[in-house]
């Protein structure tokens, strides 16, 4: 039965953060802004209690779907939504401030990717300290390489096996490690580093493992300046002969078994940036709408749109933007919650929101004049947090591509 | 709770309509749109279907189901799918049977409901559309001045679907000539009555199959009874957001069906070597349009469940539709981008999907779920 009626337990979880993000979030952007690489230590205390009292992160559909199709009946009656609550809160979230959201401690994309494909021993020894740790913790992904980006098939960081030892040996150097910083210097965190273990396998022989911070050979070499979202850090970070326990790899070990459980982490976290942007966009409409109203401007919903003022027209557009966004991303969240293959979905939510919300975050600068640019509104830092996510985690022609080939059912072979 | 899902009910109409349009609607839409002509027996077999019955109370003679806006938009995408000429011929009865179910008094409905339950589509249709640059079901040119206990309606309609036999007219105009949509008024008008010239079949760019005419109304004279819920009015806001949902959802299955025959004309059709579906020019505009129509459609699900669930959702359904407009324009466009040279010849059909689909951001009120 369709229904777009949002869970009780939803709405208040997101009721509640929205108060958050309102006091204590909004208190601190500017200042987050304009102290890059400083962390702001009320945020990341208060969110620390949050995060260990239980805020779980995304979770891939490919782990929850323990049955095989078909007998799917019972898992149905027990949606736990916990994919939608999460899209919902980090809207919220990212509506306070996208770059404090970013550098809450939380287990991020590392832990993520654990969850999906880690095994339960894994799990434990590597997930606990994200409920149980004193101070707090931050995990990272490190995934992109100074010559690969989107092509993570072309990543050179190596991971060899040292059979007498049990271990294997990490070299490379990684970039933009989001909290990467955070989790290597300063907290007891964790990165989960894409390597090859031989590069004539392509992708195949592409594996993740889990670097624990303060490993010997692990460094951050850079943090670095950005456009946005400053209070987050994004770091470089060099492996040097880095040793790390043979368990410490994330599902098959195997060269010949392919690169999908890694990818299936994406199809959880894609629209998670896409919440993060819609939560941005939204925060910009809010505010723009404010200034406009407070100008003498209205909003006619109903009249025929070639009457309405170009303002007017344009807030209106805004808000179907957002909205049309929100509904594609709810609509991935909701097929990971519900056991289904959502990498379409996620892929089609990420590439339709990164671009749906550059367009208004500009727009509201546009709009705003004079007032949009000045940083005595926080309507410019919007527009600057909220186009990272038309890039990370897949920029949008990466995602458009993923859309592209499923559309037409082609191989990377054949549509490149 | 949160769910994208059909209901099984809903499914099974899904299939109906689908396979219907599919094997019905499909292979004459292209003779219907050259001649301008649809046989009676296919708009006869889909009134079989009972599309529109189903939701009308037993006691007017039909199903006495629920009525929902959400079944209605699924209903109407796959039909519009099928063609969108026809899948308006097929609904337009609706267009004055389903005010009545909401708004009518109890009386106007035992009196006109049975109409729509017969085993022939009835001859029933709205005018809400008028012939002006700026169009604005908010502001009708058209007035109902009341005299001595009655209106007197004048004006011009146009776009009135299935007008060249419609009986009865459900015309909507503003009470008073004053504006906004709490002021308009809807008024029975049948065929017959003195005042009324219903013109010639228009010509439009698209809907070419579709009867549509325009009426001018001079001075007609419309007793209490014949007004749309007598005193009480018919909440024409909520009506105009059952309408653009319906729209919006008939929009989503244009825009499907020339994204669907863009995509496999694109596999099929070789450049260079490849089909051109290998290239990242073609491939991405039509990956864009996939997310568009999914865009739209969810869009226009939410507003309709708003609908059902008694919420208010004029707003949800005029931005829907704000963006559905847009989406359905490039959507098309693209299609016969896509097949070129080929795409204007009307031997494809993607040059007819261009011209009906252009026309959503020109209507208002030509159908309803």
């Amino acid at each position: 039965m369709i229904s777009f009626e949002i869970p009780k337990g939803v709405e208040d979880v997101a009721h509640m953060l929205h108060g958050l993000a309102e006091s204590l979030m909004r208190k601190w952007a500017r200042w987050a802004d304009d102290h890059e690489h400083e962390q702001c230590e009320e945020w990341v205390n208060t969110m620390w209690i949050f995060t260990k009292s239980g805020l779980k992160g995304p979770t891939a559909s490919g782990s929850s779907r323990k049955q095989k199709e078909g007998d799917t009946q019972g898992e149905k009656k027990q949606v736990t939504y916990q994919n939608l609550i999460m899209a919902v809160s980090v809207e919220q979230l990212s509506w306070g401030d996208a770059g404090l959201y970013l550098s809450m401690p939380f287990m991020g994309l590392g832990g993520a990717a654990i969850a999906a494909v880690g095994t339960d021993a894994q799990k434990e020894r590597f997930l606990q300290r994200f409920a149980t740790s004193e101070k707090p913790v931050w995990g990272a992904m490190a995934i992109t390489e100074p010559g690969a980006g989107s092509d993570s098939a072309a990543i050179r960081a190596t991971a060899e096996l040292d059979e007498k030892a049990g271990e294997w040996i990490i070299n490379g150097e990684k970039i933009f490690v989001t909290q990467g910083k955070s989790a290597v210097e300063d907290s007891d965190g964790i990165v989960v580093v894409w390597a090859t273990r031989d590069r004539k396998a392509g992708r195949a022989g592409i594996k993740s493992f889990v670097v624990e911070a303060h490993t010997p050979g692990m460094k951050v070499t850079k943090v670095e300046d950005k456009l946005g979202i400053r209070a987050s850090d994004t770091a470089s970070i060099v492996f040097e002969d880095c040793r790390i326990p043979y368990d410490h790899v994330l599902g098959d070990p195997g060269v010949k078994t392919g690169f999908k459980g890694a990818m299936a982490t994406f199809d959880a976290t894609r629209p998670m940036v896409a919440a993060s942007a819609i939560g941005i966009g939204q925060a910009a409409l809010d505010r723009v709408k404010e200034l406009y109203e407070q100008n003498g401007g209205q909003l006619r919903y109903g009249l025929n749109p070639n009457t309405l003022g170009t303002a007017e027209r344009d807030l209106m557009l805004m808000e179907a933007q957002i909205k049309a966004s929100r509904l594609l991303t709810w609509k991935a969240a909701w097929m990971a919650d519900t056991g289904k293959h959502n990498s379409l979905e996620a892929s089609v939510a990420k590439a339709k929101t990164g671009k749906a919300i550059t367009w208004v975050t500009n727009k509201a600068v546009e709009i705003a004049g004079p007032l949009g640019y000045s940083k005595h509104e926080l309507l410019e830092k919007w527009l600057r947090d909220a186009k990272i996510n038309d890039i990370f985690e897949g920029t949008g022609q990466i995602n458009t591509l993923i859309v592209a080939r499923r559309l037409f059912g082609l191989s990377s072979q054949e549509l490149k | 709770m949160f769910c994208l899902e059909p209901s099984e009910e809903q499914k099974m109409m899904q299939e109906t309509a689908r396979s219907f349009a599919a094997e019905q609607l499909r292979p004459l839409a292209h003779q219907c749109d050259e001649g301008g002509e649809i046989p009676g027996s296919l708009v006869d077999k889909a009134w079989e279907l009972g599309l529109i019955s189903t939701v009308i109370p037993e006691e007017c003679g039909g199903a006495g189901m629920e009525r929902q806006a959400v079944s209605g938009v699924l209903l109407s995408e796959e039909l519009a799918w099928g063609d969108l000429s026809l899948a308006m011929t097929i609904l337009a009865p609706a267009l004055f049977a389903y005010p009545l179910l909401t708004a009518g008094t109890p009386e106007q409905q035992k009196h006109y409901l049975p109409l729509v339950c017969g085993g022939k589509p009835p001859c029933l249709t709205a005018a809400v559309m008028e012939p002006v640059m700026d169009f604005d079901p908010g502001r009708l040119a058209c007035t109902a001045m009341s005299k001595n206990g009655s209106y007197l309606l004048t004006g011009g309609k146009c776009l009135v679907p299935m007008g060249s036999q419609a009986e009865k007219f459900l015309v909507y105009a503003s009470i008073e000539g004053q504006k906004g949509y709490g002021n308009v008024g809807g008024f029975i008008v049948d065929r017959t009555q003195q005042g009324l010239t219903v013109s010639g079949r228009e010509r439009n760019m698209g809907l070419n199959a579709l009867d549509t005419v325009g009426i001018e109304l001079r001075e007609v004279v419309v007793d209490p009874e014949a007004v749309l819920g007598e005193g009480k009015g018919c909440d024409f806001s909520r009506i105009m957001s059952y309408s653009r949902v319906a729209l919006n959802a008939m929009a989503v299955g244009v825009a499907r069906a020339a994204h669907e025959y863009a995509r496999d004309y694109a596999l099929q059709r070789y450049a260079f070597g490849e089909p051109i579906a290998y290239r990242q020019a073609i491939s991405f505009m039509l990956a864009e349009d996939f997310m568009e129509i999914e865009a739209a459609r969810l869009l226009t699900w939410e507003a309709a469940w708003r609908l059902d669930t008694g919420h208010d959702a004029f707003k949800e359904a005029y931005l829907a539709k704000l963006y559905a407009d847009q989406v359905v324009v490039k959507v098309t466009d693209d299609a016969v981008q896509t097949l070129g040279g080929h795409g204007y010849i009307r031997e494809h059909p993607v040059e007819r999907w261009l011209r009906n689909g252009r026309g959503f951001s020109c209507f208002e009120g030509l159908a309803i779920v």
